[in-house]
């Protein structure tokens, strides 16, 4: 396994030492050392809550550049649906596309797309004796990596088909292979469009044995930047270009939309990282048994709520079901068994290559040694007795448990905590 | 290691939707301890199932959780109504929770049963009138 790559980061001149990621942070990822934030790469998720909650802009994220593109390359967008939510009175997807062909992408395929052919795919996983239930979507790689660090039991219930990010990538590098046998491999790259840090970390942390077909994550917020100065909203859109997601594809962007067009009426739709680790508390004691699938997103209210979009992903929800309107979008052809032309996907076997390569196993957060482990709990307990309880975040822990543990671990030092000084003083 | 790591916690019966706290502070910490996941998932669903027919029956409770290295001890305690039968109780659709609660979803009569099954060892020790207290046991080792 390789180590996991992530795209959150702490700028140290930014950040003041402030305890607003410290108690937000929904995996207790970070602590405040010598007056700057630091994060746990073990822990951290990606979600992106810290750069939310940060007032500093000290919590940012890594990401490809626009500049870091080389455009004399074969390169091939990916917009994700939600990029689609960002702007005011689209009523055609097809502007969007054509402002990235003016960006300078040979081609652009749509994330929405492939989300439909994932739709197809899991709608056979579902029925296949293979599918433990209730089966929990893998496409919010923040949800993916929450259950692998903290859901032990619930590993073998994620959803084993790659997510419509990377399915994009492979399909449309395989599309413009076909379609330009003049360009060897190597001469095509492709670029995703991301709402979020999680994506691109994903993309980044390549596993044993997985590869990788997003060559580039970019932020949405710099794409769109650029996107305003291309796309022509007073000019008609050039006929050659056709938006080839439709309405199912286009949903995923939002929370319930994935769930719904599975057709599949046993499902709970859930979004915002509390919300979502109730539900998996939930799941894990069995009490939620008559569902079939899960559908949890890391933002509020789905992708649209990613800390790289520019929009208010509530006013980007609303604008996602304007152009539904307007454009008249309806439910796309887009079967996976017309990429299959086979009969592959008989007998609900899901072929190999749709299928995530990293498994999905438990990876605890570190190889403790259960005795000493007890040890320290108990140490850490005793002294968490004598703390002042009002978990303030002054320490630079998130709360008055935590520090105690870090204290006995030898990660902080009892003089820390300032309300106990003065308490004592 | 002689003494166990020992954790209390109050089931609070006038509030539903703390029920289930216990259970995952439990899962919690057995998670930090590196307790095999099979096991964990054993005694998140028997203790949640203790927690709920608490507050379904006998207004809240006690549950304390004692680990050591070789076993995992769950105790339930209440001063409740008692369990008349226990031979009937454990029968897998019994259950003697009022409309309202079944309306909800709870007193399915898999309460007791799951508990057993989701446990190594359970003692159950009850008096009508008096209350109820349950023992959840697990073997690490």
């Amino acid at each position: 396994m390789a180590v996991y790559t992530h795209s959150v980061y702490v700028d140290p001149e930014r950040c003041t030492g402030c305890t607003n990621c410290l108690r937000r942070c929904p995996v207790e990822a970070i602590r405040i050392r010598q007056e700057k934030a630091v994060i746990n790469a073990l822990k951290c998720i990606d979600c992106g809550e810290c750069i939310r909650a940060c007032k500093h802009n000290a919590k940012r994220a890594s990401y490809d550049k626009l500049s870091d593109l080389d455009f004399s390359k074969h390169l091939i967008a990916l917009p994700a649906p939600s990029l689609f939510g960002q702007f005011n009175h689209l009523d055609e997807a097809e502007y969007v596309i054509n402002g990235l062909l003016e960006m300078g992408f040979k081609e652009v395929y749509e994330v929405a797309r492939a989300a439909e052919y994932v739709t197809d795919l899991t709608r056979i996983y579902l029925n296949s004796p293979k599918a433990k239930k209730p089966a929990i979507s893998s496409a919010c790689p923040v949800i993916v990596r929450l259950i692998k660090l903290r859901f032990p039991t619930l590993c073998d219930q994620l959803v084993p088909i790659l997510p419509p990010y990377e399915l994009a990538g492979k399909l449309a590098r395989e599309r413009a292979l076909r379609e330009h046998p003049e360009l060897s491999p190597d001469d095509i790259k492709t670029v995703f469009i991301s709402p979020c840090p999680a994506k691109v970390s994903w993309a980044k942390s390549i596993m044993d044995g997985q590869t990788v077909h997003v060559d580039y994550v970019t932020s949405m917020n710099d794409v769109y930047m650029e996107l305003l100065k291309k796309m022509k909203r007073d000019e008609d859109c050039n006929g050659n270009v056709v938006s080839e997601a439709g309405i199912v594809g286009m949903s995923w962007a939002t929370t319930s939309g994935e769930a719904a067009s599975l057709m599949n009426e046993g499902y709970l739709a859930a979004d915002g990282i509390d919300n979502v680790i109730k539900v998996l508390d939930d799941l894990e004691s069995g009490t939620l048994s008559e569902i079939n699938f899960v559908e949890l997103n890391a933002c509020s209210p789905g992708c649209v709520g990613g800390v790289l979009a520019p929009t208010n992903g509530f006013i980007a929800r609303l604008r996602l079901q304007n152009l539904r309107k307007s454009s008249g979008m309806v439910v796309k052809p887009n079967d996976i068994a017309d990429i299959e032309k086979g009969d592959r996907l008989k007998g609900g076997v899901i072929p190999p290559e749709y299928i995530e390569s990293d498994a999905f196993t438990y990876m605890p957060e570190g190889a403790p040694n259960m005795l000493a482990m007890m040890l320290a709990m108990k140490k850490a307990d005793a002294l968490a007795e004598k703390l002042p309880k009002k978990d303030c975040g002054a320490c630079g822990s998130p709360t008055c448990k935590a520090f105690a543990l870090d204290v006995v671990n030898g990660d902080a030092q009892l003089s820390d905590c300032v309300l106990r000084s003065q308490m004592e003083g | 290691m002689n003494e166990a790591l020992h954790y209390h916690f109050d089931v609070d019966g006038a509030n539903f939707s703390n029920a289930g706290r216990a259970s995952v502070e439990t899962k919690k910490l057995l998670r930090q301890l590196g307790v095999p996941p099979e096991i964990i998932r054993r005694i998140s669903v028997a203790m949640y199932e203790g927690e709920i027919n608490m507050v379904i029956h006998a207004h809240g409770g006690d549950a304390d959780v004692y680990i050591t290295e070789d076993t995992v001890l769950i105790t339930l305690k209440d001063v409740g109504p008692g369990i008349r039968d226990v031979e009937e109780a454990m029968k897998e659709g019994f259950s003697t929770a009022p409309e309202n609660i079944r309306a909800l979803g709870f007193g399915a009569g898999m309460g007791l049963p799951n508990m057993k099954r989701y446990s190594d060892e359970m003692h159950i020790d009850t008096k009508v009138g008096v209350g109820t207290s349950i023992e959840l046991w697990y073997h690490l080792k």
